[in-house]
């Protein structure tokens, strides 16, 4: 209990960090990026609404320290202003419109790259020096050295344009309309092939190498002789005894693979034009839309700590001698 | 010159662990180039570093005039005059390619000392101070780990004016924090042996203490963690000009990936605009983890030991 008040902690001070940094970037940042934005705006929008942008980003005369305290307010409360590219939505709705597909696609990957890249790495561990031992992992590191975003425009090459297996770009067909029926669901995922697919294939290899190094390490404790000398399968003795201690490290992976993952299909939706916030994201810094990009970064930052104090619950839940200490 | 050299290797034999003999701890320290020319996977990494380092030394020379230049040649797959074909601008890849190398291994390696240099000055601080600087500077490296790196990378980006300098600011300011924590683990301790207490107690100053009694001792993974930095530095640099967050005036392997991808290569079946790139970003970084590798292999008995019996 006390470790995860105390990982509660931390996790809250690291939010504040990053809130903190979005609040001093605009104020502090060379070249006065806020005007050339207003510059920009300046037909589009109401004075009351460029009154509420200036409040936002400190261009009123207000003392710092009281803007900071309003910035704090207006985030806890959830509002992170209106989004400028897409005048007058505000920035949470825009958020809130497109973080679906980032989940669908970065959750989707990270699962399939966490199972197969487990499972890989337990059958290398098992059998050492056999093909899957000796022959994968220098490929996987191979294949991983290569830029992910490259790798997404090869194979969008590759099986896109020339071999046309695949759609290119966009979550689903234009002009299909959304719903929960056979042929959007389909349609929805053969666009999500490709794109998850690259950053499985870039991830799978850390995962494997990670696996198959506890793996060797937990083989040669006691309880599995142990279990060996009972008489007991191979198969039992590999996945019920080695394999599910071994996981322990790959369940703490799982939450820092998370914000890697975020990283990775921020690319690879900019590649596929896939339209998750990462796109957005982009998108908005194209577009000098500085709420709307400072509203991403927050919110893919939330996204990540809580995944990791998740994990870090399910951490205490799955391993007692954290609970002891 | 070897009789002088013996009162230093004596102590720095006895800083060692008591597992290793004396006699095989002494070539260790000493040859590490040597031993690393000697080692079958480092001398091809550090031939493959070297080819693409002349490449950009001699780009001028091989490949005359403005790479950028734009003619009326629209993408023409590779021939005789174009070994590698020309983008849609008409410009040519191989020129293209070769100038690239300049600035992608320019800015890598910056980023990787500098991204080296803040985590090896946070670690040492971290383990010779200890206490309630410990507690801060980890504290700060953790958040920093837990960030998630690229959006922070796209936001510094996004504010401060572009250019070179920013690309390697806003990627040592990303890159640190994973260094930071591996030197901290190992300066700390380092901290713990008995000659780091025994030069305190000898009153020499603290700075002295930890650039000359604890960082000696821990060349090897400042090394590791100098090439992973330069790995990261060349991966992250090429995604962020990918994105278009560099300086796009600048010729480096990141741009020319953004170029190709703006012109539509990959739509027109121009596969020779973004394939020389992609390969020569993925060939550094192989090369670099091949050195990485061997590095992690001489100074690590234990490794080696244990691939030895392996095979």
């Amino acid at each position: 209990m006390r470790l995860v008040l105390r990982n509660l902690g931390f996790y809250l001070i690291a939010f504040w960090a990053s809130v903190t940094l979005n609040f001093l970037l605009p104020r502090f940042m060379p070249g006065d990026p806020v005007s050339r934005m207003f510059a920009q705006a300046q037909g589009t929008m109401q004075p009351d609404q460029i009154a509420q942008l200036q409040k936002l980003f400190g261009l009123d005369d207000r003392p710092l320290w009281r803007q900071y305290v309003d910035y704090l307010h207006d985030v806890a409360t959830g509002d992170l202003g209106i989004s400028i590219s897409r005048f007058p939505t505000p920035v949470s709705e825009v958020i809130g419109s497109q973080i679906g597909w980032t989940l669908l696609l970065g959750l989707t990957a990270l699962v399939v790259a966490a199972l197969v890249g487990n499972i890989l790495g337990v059958l290398a561990a098992w059998r050492r020096g056999g093909i899957l031992d000796s022959a994968l992992p220098p490929l996987l590191i191979f294949v991983g050295s290569f830029p992910y975003f490259w790798l997404a425009m090869g194979a969008l090459y590759l099986f896109g344009v020339t071999l046309g297996w695949f759609p290119l770009r966009h979550a689903y067909d234009v002009g299909l309309e959304p719903g929960f029926d056979a042929v959007f669901l389909g349609n929805v995922a053969t666009h999500l092939v490709l794109p998850a697919l690259t950053i499985v294939l870039v991830s799978v290899g850390g995962w494997m190498l990670g696996m198959r190094n506890t793996m060797i390490a937990t083989a040669a404790e006691d309880y599995i002789t142990m279990a060996e000398a009972k008489g007991l399968s191979p198969a039992r003795i590999m996945f019920r005894y080695a394999a599910r201690n071994a996981l322990l490290p790959s369940v703490t992976n799982f939450g820092m693979a998370l914000g890697f993952m975020v990283g990775g299909a921020l690319l690879t939706e900019v590649v596929f034009a896939y339209p998750g916030i990462g796109y957005q994201l982009l998108a908005s810094v194209q577009a000098l839309d500085y709420p709307l990009m400072q509203g991403i970064f927050l919110t893919i930052t939330a996204a990540v700590l809580l995944a990791n104090f998740v994990v870090d619950l399910i951490h205490v839940r799955l391993d007692p001698r954290v609970r002891v200490r | 010159m070897p009789v002088l050299d013996t009162p230093d290797t004596a102590t720095a034999v006895s800083h060692d662990p008591p597992t290793r003999s004396p006699g095989a701890s002494r070539p260790a320290r000493r040859g590490l180039g040597r031993r690393l020319l000697a080692d079958r996977k480092a001398r091809a990494g550090l031939l493959l570093l070297a080819v693409f380092a002349l490449a950009g030394l001699l780009a001028p020379v091989l490949a005359p005039g403005d790479p950028s230049l734009i003619t009326d040649l629209g993408a023409t797959p590779p021939s005789a005059d174009h070994w590698l074909g020309t983008t849609a601008k008409g410009q040519d890849v191989l020129a293209l390619t070769l100038r690239g190398t300049r600035s992608s291994l320019l800015v890598g390696f910056t980023v990787g000392i500098a991204a080296t240099l803040v985590a090896l000055l946070v670690g040492l601080a971290s383990a010779y101070l200890g206490k309630l600087v410990d507690d801060l500077l980890t504290l700060v490296t953790n958040v920093f780990l837990l960030l998630p790196g690229l959006p922070l990378l796209v936001i510094l980006a996004a504010f401060l004016p572009p250019g070179t300098t920013t690309v390697v600011l806003v990627l040592t300011i990303t890159g640190w924090a994973g260094s930071a924590r591996v030197l901290r683990a190992q300066a700390t301790s380092i901290r713990g042996k008995d000659f780091v207490a025994a030069a305190v107690v000898t009153g020499e100053r603290p700075l002295r203490i930890m650039f000359r009694e604890i960082l000696p001792n821990m060349a090897s993974v400042v090394m590791t963690t100098l090439l992973g930095c330069v790995i990261f530095g060349i991966g992250a640099q090429a995604g962020l000009e990918f994105l278009g967050l560099g300086d796009a005036s600048v010729v480096s392997w990141g741009t020319n990936l953004y170029w190709a991808g703006n012109d539509g290569a990959l739509m027109t079946g121009a596969w020779w605009a973004f394939v020389p790139s992609g390969l020569a970003i993925a060939l550094v970084a192989f090369a670099l983890a091949l050195v990485n590798y061997a590095v992690d292999e001489i100074t690590n008995p234990r490794l080696r030991s244990r691939r030895r019996r392996k095979s």
